[in-house]
């Protein structure tokens, strides 16, 4: 049975209660008692609070509370930031719920309405008169840094929230050797997360007994329950969070957000719960945002093509104040990536992180690796153009060699494992990428302009062992959590501390339990989300949940294994070095037919009449695992698309996915993450991008503005892997929640320039709009 | 002021005393409890509120309660019959055509649709059928898979 | 989103609309509401009342007789798409409609409400000023019928008097020997059109005899591109003329070409000679 499970597409058992509308998301749920709280935002970027007055707003129908900074400031700590980058000159900014005195981005909150229902709440937040003066904007980064730019923050000058560099080899010599120096400026441009499920929380304080539990919409319950204690001060054993089913996260549910607080401070004041679910236009101006990156970068080479070194530096948006992890994002889960799947002898950079009057940044799919990945492999393929070699045969000539356990690099990782060629070759290969090119000539002759992107990439994933977050500041462990408890039958619970909201896990966690154990996959069920029901864990982001979560679950298998064992052999009258387990069964050495399964055991454990000496009851166990290193999947990409020489529209023709994220458990459900996070990749090189006017204001307010990816704009993608076993997971797997996204901006942009070549366009900017291509092709064609 | 609606949701007639403003979404999540439609945006883009109207999908979200009055309505809650799933709810859970579930409510009632005016679609077909329906998690390959498995098991009859 | 409140009232006849119109002043007509509702939601329109005309039977049907297609007001763009009728009699019409959004939005939305909205971005209005459609309203003073050159007269503005009711739009049923051909530029996130052009050919012995072409997206109103057509009348089509042809629209553009951060001023007028050249082109190949 194990080899079956274990690798085998067998369908979702989360998916019969999401394909009949009986899952529950957090606005779903009513508590007797309900009401509702809407946030009054502010409309300015930056400006000071002249006047608050809110006596209509309280008089209004259905009303029973209005609350502003003045009532909340007491009450609530400011916003947790909880990634404390060490030797940055880190400067935190206060960060409260309410803006008291100054509003900072677009979306700011400055007031909660609570009432009867949502209809009145948003009534009377219209009755709300704020008096604003306005102070001058700063939105983009770079220029945030400037000495005549308006200052965001009394405590924070030039706006600078931290600078963290990395370095490695001698780069300056590098640069002094090399035969050919490339460069390009980059901007990685501000992305909006758009999961299709807003935030939202329903907050019920319980007055009589000092307890609090919060429905929210998180990648991380165990982390908002810490956060929640340390801000509103209700210890975290009278504190309850429960995720129930999420929507969608991809980064923007990680953090600690105002919205949630107010929703817990509002109960707490009128001792009934409140629900406050945001509208997509408030998900748009208020929930994190990812990328706004201005990168300056070069590369130097030998003539032959070989990497000598990159040099950069990096303005980073963080937004008006800093999200909760968001100081780690531009830099460790960055710049620890810069040299890539690649040789890089050295390399040195430097990161600004920059307060401007946007909406705080956050993690965005990828978070970090995107924008290290992008840059390099367009330091790869600007060379490629340099030398004229042909971008696959640069990347060979720079491509690590294979290597099963670990390989140092010059920003001080060590990779697990990996063998990028085979990938890439895979990737070619399956594409015919001589006769594309061929092909890309004929059509050429035809003023049919076909582009062929190639992306190499490998990412770091499965945060991450405990003593490295302390070392780089995360003020949390980073390791995860399972119990795994046979009930007497025979059928399993495993109870984990991460939180999948989407990405399957109830589904292959029962694959793991069920290839290890022998039990029917059906006889498992997974239980996530609650804090009261299981262990502490730290969340399902960066794609960690298989890569950490599930060798912690692997490890309270093999424990329950182990004890399985030694009662085995107590009922089978054997010694337990004499028994052996297969298949769920475990028997005497040499005799197959003395054996127990499982679920006798299950039996006998919990019923306990017959127990070695010194044995507890139950078959029950527990795992705390903490990685020692992290997983580093990896794959090639390329993309074929066809530029309308006349107007610029870019249509993407064919895409092909390697990547290989070690055995896939499930590999359905990893074929469904490469097709999402490709896609969001495509959706960065062609279609999104958050817009900020000079005074601030999001002109990509809504999804009448912000274009994500449609089923009517996309081809099929073709997904293939290899198969490399990360050397120290207990299960050889890696991640694969973010690669697609990791690698496919890289490969459709490198596709795009590729298809411009004629036109000599080395140059665009994301996202790639038929009016940015053709402006590309008019000035080139002018030159 | 109210207005008196009477509107049969997956075969029950619900009267209720509403405001016009309420949206027809809101009556079905709200007013009468079924929480299986989604909101996923404020502009009639992302089709998680989809539903059928007389049998012709409607995003609920973009029409008011009261226009729907006399109507009868199909909502996700409605689709399975005698506990046996609606063969495109099939082909979602068979072909991984849903990762989240968020968007899925609204997807696979627009998808229902789309094989009653057309059924035995193109993949070509599928992608510009479901143009209304936005998901952020499935890259909507196996969406396509899906609903073309679903025209496939219900051999061309809608 | 939750809209503002309002009074609700739903008219059974044109009549009773229109008495509810004099009863109730600023009221707003509520047919599909794909226009009405998103502002409303918005909260960027709060009217007192909305009069609901969706189920007037008067209002719904599409006839065709005499060389003439009349298109209740109510007709949603879905049934626009299909009816064998307007596919057959103006397949242009049926064209755009099934470009016209989302398949739910073709599903609720109508002819009345989207050209009494006049959205430059509409799909309907373009095409309905190429084939020089006549809007039937219904008023005060009795019915009367407006030429599809006065009733779009600029952004989101039309000739419709506010206690006047659109009933019916009318188009001439396609000719022998003409063609036609309807191209959007489609905005990538609200799918109305960043630039639309209709165009109406006639060929007649290898030379185009006559040509209509509407613009949309490109101006706060659709427009004729008359330099476009003069220059067509009387060549014989091929790629060199209609290209030639096309690039005059920019002297129909003027100065109040629209633009966005999708799509600057510039680009969409150089853009509009692209889509006028590639509508046309496919028009002359339908009218051959």
């Amino acid at each position: 049975m194990s080899a079956k499970v274990f690798g085998s597409g067998i369908r979702r058992r989360e998916d019969p209660r999401l394909i009949t509308g009986t899952a529950a998301y957090t606005d779903d749920l009513v508590l007797p008692g309900m009401v509702h709280a809407v946030i009054l935002r502010s409309p300015h970027a930056h400006a000071r609070i002249a006047r608050i007055d809110t006596t209509r707003a309280k008089q209004a129908a259905g009303v029973l509370a209005v609350y502003t900074a003045a009532d909340t400031e007491a009450s609530l700590k400011p916003m947790p930031c909880a990634w404390l980058l060490p030797n940055a000159e880190l400067k935190i900014a206060a960060y409260p719920q309410l803006a008291k005195d100054v509003v900072r981005y677009v979306g700011d909150c400055v007031a909660v309405v609570v009432a009867e229902d949502r209809y009145q709440a948003q009534d009377a937040l219209e009755l709300i008169e704020v008096d604003y003066e306005a102070l001058p904007v700063v939105v983009d980064p770079q220029k945030a840094t400037a000495a005549s730019a308006p200052q965001l923050h009394a405590d924070v000058p030039g706006n600078q929230a931290f600078h963290w560099t990395v370095a490695g080899g001698d780069v300056e010599a590098a640069f002094a050797k090399a035969e050919v120096v490339v460069k390009d400026r980059i901007i990685q441009q501000r992305l909006i997360p758009t999961a299709m499920e807003t935030r939202a929380a329903l907050a019920k304080w319980v007055p009589a007994t000092g307890e609090l539990t919060l429905w929210n919409t998180t990648q991380n319950p165990h982390i908002v329950r810490f956060l929640t204690s340390l801000v509103t001060g209700v210890p975290e054993d009278k504190l309850r969070v429960v995720a129930p089913e999420v929507g969608g996260g991809f980064g923007s549910k990680i953090a600690a957000f105002p919205g949630e607080f107010l929703a817990i401070f509002c109960s707490m004041k009128l001792g009934r719960p409140v629900k406050w679910t945001e509208t997509r236009s408030e998900n748009y101006q208020a929930t994190t945002h990812g990328r706004d990156h201005v990168q300056e970068v070069e590369l130097a080479a030998t003539r032959d093509g070989k990497i000598l070194g990159l040099r950069c530096s990096v303005w980073a948006g963080m937004g008006a104040y800093l999200s909760t992890a968001a100081p780690g994002i531009p830099t460790i889960l960055h710049g620890l990536m810069l040299s890539g799947p690649y040789s890089v002898p050295a390399l040195k950079e430097d990161v600004f992180g920059v307060y401007t009057n946007t909406t705080p940044v956050e993690a965005y799919r990828g978070a970090g690796r995107p924008e290290a990945t992008f840059m390099l492999e367009r330091m790869l393929d600007k060379l490629s153009d340099a030398l004229k070699i042909d971008p696959a045969e640069i990347r060979r000539r720079n491509l690590l060699p294979p290597f099963e356990d670990g390989c140092n690099v010059v920003t001080g990782l060590t990779y697990d494992s990996g063998n990028y060629q085979r990938a890439l070759d895979k990737a070619l290969e399956h594409i015919s990428y001589k006769e594309l090119r061929a092909e890309q000539a004929r059509q050429r002759e035809q003023k049919r302009y076909l582009g062929i992107g190639v992306c190499t990439y490998v990412e770091i994933c499965g945060l991450g062992p405990s003593q490295v977050a302390g070392a780089i500041g995360f003020q949390g462990g980073l390791w995860e959590s399972a119990i795994v408890r046979f009930h007497p039958s025979g059928k399993v619970n495993v109870f984990i501390g991460a939180s999948p909201h989407g990405q399957g896990e109830e589904t292959t966690f029962a694959q793991i339990v069920s290839s290890e154990l022998g039990v029917d996959v059906n006889d498992v069920k997974v239980i996530h989300g609650d804090t009261e029901s299981t262990p502490m864990g730290w969340g399902t982001y960066g794609s960690r949940t298989t890569a950490v979560g599930g060798a912690a679950l692997a490890t309270a298998v093999r424990k329950i294994k182990d004890k399985a064992k030694v009662l085995a052999a107590h009922l089978l009258e054997a010694a337990s070095e004499d028994i052996e387990y297969d298949e769920g069964r475990f028997f005497v050495k040499g005799t197959p037919s003395r054996a127990k399964t499982i679920q006798d055991i299950a039996l006998m454990a919990n019923l306990a009449w017959n127990l070695p000496a010194g044995m507890e009851a139950g078959l029950e166990a527990t795992s705390f695992y903490d990685p020692p290193n992290f997983v580093y999947p990896f794959g090639a990409h390329v993309a074929v698309v066809e530029v309308d020489g006349e107007t610029g529209n870019v249509e993407l023709k064919r895409y092909v996915a390697v990547d290989d994220c070690g055995p896939q458990i499930n590999p359905m459900i990893v074929e469904g993450q490469v097709h999402g996070g490709v896609v969001q990749g495509v959706g960065q090189a062609l279609w999104e991008g958050a817009v900020y006017d000079e005074n601030g204001q999001l002109v990509t307010g809504s999804l009448l503005d912000y274009a994500i990816p449609r089923a009517d704009t996309l081809p099929d993608i073709d997904v293939l892997s290899t198969v490399t076993k990360s050397p120290h997971h207990p299960l050889g797997v890696k991640g694969i929640g973010e690669a697609g996204t990791i690698a496919s901006t890289a490969a459709v942009y490198n596709a795009v320039v590729d298809a411009l070549e004629p036109f000599g366009v080395d140059n665009l900017t994301m996202p790639l709009t038929p009016e940015r291509v053709w402006r590309a092709m008019q000035n080139a064609t002018q030159k | 002021m109210t207005f008196p609606v009477k509107i049969v949701v997956n075969g029950r007639a619900y009267q209720r005393e509403i405001e016009p403003r309420l949206l027809l979404t809101h009556f079905l999540r709200d007013a009468i409890g079924l929480t299986g439609t989604k909101i996923g945006c404020d502009t009639s883009q992302c089709g998680a509120c989809t539903v059928l109207v007389d049998g012709v999908a409607t995003k609920s979200c973009t029409r008011l309660a009261v226009q729907a009055d006399g109507t009868a309505i199909t909502t996700i809650e409605g689709l399975a019959s005698d506990g046996k799933l609606h063969h495109v709810q099939e082909s979602f859970w068979a072909k991984h055509g849903l990762q989240c579930g968020f968007c899925t409510p609204g997807m696979i009632m627009a998808s229902v649709a789309l094989l009653r005016t057309n059924p035995n679609p193109s993949a070509d077909q599928v992608r510009q059928g479901l143009e209304g329906n936005l998901c952020r998690c499935t890259g909507y390959q196996n969406i396509v898979r899906a609903v073309c498995d679903a025209a496939k098991a219900a051999g061309g009859r809608s | 989103m939750y809209a503002p409140s309002f009074d609700y009232y739903r008219a059974g006849s044109v009549g009773e609309a229109q008495k509810l119109m004099q009863q109730h002043p600023g009221a707003k007509m509520l047919a599909g509401g794909h226009s009405l509702i998103p502002l409303l939601k918005l909260r960027l329109t709060a009217p007192p009342a909305l009069i609901d005309i969706g189920r007037i039977p008067e209002l719904k049907g599409i006839t065709a007789s005499n060389g003439t297609i009349r298109v209740g007001a109510l007709t949603t763009h879905a049934e626009l798409a299909s009816s064998p009728a307007v596919k057959s009699g103006s397949p242009m019409v049926a064209e755009a409609a099934a470009q016209i959004g989302d398949a739910q939005v073709r599903n609720c939305g109508t002819i009345g409400g989207n050209v009494a909205h006049a959205d430059p971005a509409s799909d309907l209005p373009t095409v309905l000023l190429a084939l020089e459609a006549r809007f039937t309203a219904i008023g005060p003073n009795g019915e009367r019928t407006i030429a599809a050159a006065d009733f779009f007269q600029g952004m989101m503005t039309t000739a419709l008097g506010q206690d006047e009711l659109l009933t019916a739009v009318e188009v001439a049923a396609k000719k022998s020997g003409e063609g036609t051909a309807y191209v959007k530029f489609v905005h990538p996130a609200s799918r109305y059109a960043v630039i639309g052009v209709a165009a109406v050919v006639a060929v007649k012995d290898g030379a185009c005899s006559a040509a209509r072409v509407a613009i949309g997206g490109l101006l706060p109103a659709a427009a004729r591109a008359r330099a476009v057509e003069s220059a067509l009348v009387g060549a014989r089509p091929s790629t060199d003329t209609i290209a030639k042809a096309a690039a005059l629209v920019s002297k129909d553009l003027g100065a109040d070409v629209l633009g966005d951060i999708f799509a600057s001023a510039e680009y969409r007028r150089a853009m509009a000679a692209v889509f006028v050249k590639r509508a046309l082109t496919i028009a002359f190949t339908r009218a051959a």
